[in-house]
C-alpha cells in the first residue's frame, strides 16, 4: 500500500487545491454572494467589468460571474470525479482479468483496448453526447467510455508482473480462489500505480468535460459550467476579456491540482 | 526484419477492422433516419423507400457492413447528407489546413519540450528543475481552448499584425500552433527529464565522463541519444492525432480543418461524415503506430529481437 509518512510538496499543494474545490462545491450556496442563474446587475446586453461588488465582473445577462464560477465547481467535480471512478473501476477490472487469466480473456480485452485507443477520444465523445443528448449522466458515461482503456493497459502490465511472484504462487498453492488471489494478493500491490492513475486521469476527465462544455455539449444551461462560460465569452474577447479569463483560470486550477497530486504520488513511489 | 514488418502490418489491419466495426455501430445508435436526412421530412414514402434501396439500407446488417468496408478500402466513404458531397472529397479538401497546423505545432512542441527536458535534466534536483516541473505541470493543465482565447485577447489588444482567425499564410499559423504546442511541450519535457535521470546513472555515461568529455558533450551526444527514444513513440502518435484534426483549437481560431468538419458533422448528425472522419483518424493512428514501431526497431535494434 501507499506508505504513510511525510507528504511531499507536490502532494501538499495538489491536495490543498483539490480539497479547496470540494469545499467550494459543497458549500456553494453559502460562499456564493449571489444567485448564479439570476440577473443581479444593471445590464444593457453588455458584460460588466470586475468591481468591488462583482470581483469577476458580470456576464451579458447581468449574472455575477464569481457566483457562477463557484457553482460551476459542482458540475465539474461531479462529472470529473465520477467519470474517473467509473473509468478506473472498469479499467482496473479489465486489466486485472486480462493479466490474471491470460488466454482468450486477455486477447479479447486487450484487442478491444487497442481498437478503442485508435479511435479519437474527443470526437467519439462528441458523437455519443450529440446522439444521446447532453445530460449529466450521458456526459459522465461517455467520458468514462473513452478514458478506461489507458488504465486497463497499465493495470494489465502490472498484474502480469505480479502473478508469478512467490507470494501469489504460495497463496495459489494454499488453494486461494481466483477472485481472492486478485483482490487480496495482486490488488494491494498494484494500488500505488492505481492511485497515481486515478489522480492523473481526474485531470484528464476534467479537461474532457470542459472541452465538451466548450463545444456546447456539456451539462445544459442554466447550470453554470466553466467550459460553456469560456465559449459564451468568445464574442466578447475584445470588449470584455475578463469574461473568458476567470472560468478558464478555474479549469486550470482544478486540473493543475489533480496533476500535482498525481506527480506527488508518483514521486513518493520512485523518488528521483 | 521482414517477418516483424508483416506481423505489424497484419496487426494494424486487424485493429483497423475493429475500428471500422465500432464506427459502423455509431450509425445504428443514431436515431436519425438516413433516408429522411437526405430527402427531407416531407418526402413521400415511395421516395424514402427508393433512397433506402439505393443506399442498401434494406439489406441485412452484415451485408451492409461488408459493403461499407469494401467501399472504404477503395477510398469511398459515402456521401455527406448535409453537404451532398463525397466524404473522401471533403476530407481531402480540409486536410491541408489541418496538416499545416499539425506540422508547425509538432515542430514547436518538440523543440520546446526537448529544451525544457534537457535543462531540467542538467539541473536535476535543483531549484531550476523544480521550477521547470511547475511550469510543465501548468502547461499540461491549461485547457487549449482557453489558451487560444487568451492569445486572441492579447493579439487583439497588443499584436495588431496577427490575424485573429482563419488559415491565411504563415502568420495565421503562429497562434493556433503555439496554443497546441505548449501543452505537449510540457509533457515531453517531463518524459525527457525522467528518461535522462535514468540514463545518466548508466555505466556508459560514467565512462564518457571518465574519458574527460565536457558535461555538455556527454549530455547532448551520449545521454540525449538514448533518452529521446521514448519520445519518438509519443510524438508519432500525437502527430497522428494532430493530423486527424483538433476540434477545440480549430473552433477557437476558426480554422478550416478536419476538426471543424467533424464538429459540423456531429452537429448535423451527418452519419457518413461522422463515420468517415472517425475512421480516417483511426487509420492515421494505426499508420503512425506502424511507422513508429519500424522507426523504433531501426533506431534501437534490441526491440524487434525481443
Amino acid at each position: 500500500m501507499i506508505r504513510a509518512g511525510r507528504l511531499n510538496w507536490l502532494e501538499i499543494v495538489g491536495g490543498t487545491i483539490a480539497l479547496s474545490l470540494v469545499v467550494v462545491a459543497l458549500f456553494a450556496p453559502v460562499i456564493a454572494p449571489h444567485d448564479p442563474t439570476r440577473a443581479v446587475a444593471q445590464t444593457f446586453g453588455d458584460p460588466g467589468p470586475p468591481s468591488l461588488a462583482f470581483p469577476c465582473g458580470t456576464d451579458q445577462l447581468g449574472r455575477d460571474v464569481l457566483s457562477r464560477l463557484i457553482y460551476g465547481a459542482r458540475v465539474s467535480l461531479i462529472v470529473g470525479l465520477s467519470a474517473m471512478a467509473v473509468a478506473m473501476t472498469v479499467g482496473v477490472a479489465a486489466g486485472l482479468c486480462a493479466g490474471f487469466f491470460g488466454g482468450w480473456t486477455e486477447m479479447v480485452l486487450m484487442r478491444l483496448t487497442d481498437v478503442m485507443l485508435t479511435l479519437p477520444g474527443l470526437l467519439l465523445a462528441m458523437a455519443f453526447v450529440a446522439i444521446l443528448r447532453p445530460s449529466l449522466l450521458t456526459i459522465l458515461l461517455v467520458i468514462s467510455l473513452v478514458s478506461w482503456t489507458g488504465v486497463a493497459r497499465v493495470v494489465r502490465a502490472e498484474t502480469l508482473s505480479m502473478t508469478n511472484r512467490d507470494f501469489v504462487l504460495a497463496a495459489r498453492a494454499l488453494g486461494a480462489s481466483a477472485g481472492r488471489l486478485m483482490i487480496r494478493h495482486v490488488m494491494p500491490n498494484i494500488m500505488p500505480t492505481v492511485v497515481v492513475m486515478a489522480a492523473l486521469s481526474t485531470s484528464g476527465t476534467l479537461l474532457l468535460d470542459a472541452g465538451l462544455s466548450f463545444l456546447g455539449l456539456g451539462v445544459p444551461p442554466p447550470t453554470p459550467s466553466w467550459g460553456r462560460m469560456v465559449e459564451e465569452s468568445q464574442i466578447y474577447f475584445r470588449t470584455a476579456p475578463w469574461l473568458a479569463f476567470f472560468p478558464g483560470l478555474a479549469i486550470l486550477y482544478a486540473v493543475l491540482g489533480f496533476n500535482l497530486l498525481g506527480y506527488g504520488f508518483l514521486r513518493r513511489r520512485n523518488p528521483q | 526484419m521482414l517477418h516483424y514488418l508483416i506481423k505489424r502490418i497484419a496487426f494494424g489491419a486487424l485493429v483497423l477492422l475493429g475500428a471500422s466495426l465500432i464506427t459502423f455501430c455509431i450509425a445504428f445508435v443514431i436515431p436519425a433516419d438516413p433516408a429522411v436526412a437526405i430527402a427531407g421530412v416531407k418526402a413521400d414514402p415511395h421516395t424514402l423507400a427508393t433512397i433506402r434501396t439505393q443506399l442498401g439500407l434494406d439489406r441485412p446488417l452484415y451485408i451492409q457492413y461488408v459493403r461499407y468496408v469494401w467501399r472504404a478500402l477503395h477510398g469511398d466513404l459515402g456521401r455527406s447528407y448535409a453537404r451532398r458531397q463525397s466524404v473522401t472529397g471533403l476530407i481531402v479538401a480540409r486536410f491541408p489546413a489541418t496538416a499545416a497546423l499539425a506540422v508547425s505545432a509538432m515542430a514547436l512542441s518538440l523543440i520546446l519540450g526537448t529544451l525544457g527536458g534537457l535543462v531540467a535534466g542538467a539541473y536535476r534536483g535543483r531549484a531550476l528543475d523544480n521550477l521547470l516541473l511547475i511550469a510543465s505541470l501548468i502547461l499540461v493543465s491549461i485547457p487549449v481552448f482557453w489558451l487560444g482565447t487568451m492569445f486572441l485577447v492579447g493579439a487583439a489588444a497588443h499584436f495588431r499584425w496577427l490575424p485573429l482567425g482563419g488559415f491565411d499564410g504563415m502568420r495565421s499559423l503562429l497562434m493556433p500552433s503555439l496554443a497546441l504546442a505548449l501543452g505537449s511541450a510540457g509533457y515531453y519535457s517531463r518524459i525527457l527529464q525522467a528518461n535522462l535521470a535514468e540514463v545518466v546513472g548508466q555505466d556508459y555515461i560514467r565512462a564518457a565522463r571518465a574519458k574527460g568529455l565536457s558535461p555538455v558533450r556527454v549530455m547532448l551526444r551520449h545521454a540525449l541519444a538514448n533518452a529521446i527514444l521514448p519520445l519518438v513513440t509519443l510524438a508519432g502518435l500525437d502527430f497522428a492525432g494532430l493530423l486527424s484534426g483538433v476540434v477545440l483549437t480549430e473552433t477557437v481560431f476558426n480554422w478550416p480543418g478536419l476538426g471543424r468538419l467533424a464538429f459540423e458533422a456531429v452537429f448535423n448528425l451527418d452519419i457518413p461524415l461522422i463515420m468517415g472522419t472517425v475512421l480516417f483518424s483511426a487509420f492515421l493512428i494505426v499508420a503512425a503506430n506502424l511507422v513508429v514501431d519500424l522507426l523504433y526497431a531501426w533506431l534501437d535494434p534490441r526491440t524487434h529481437l525481443a
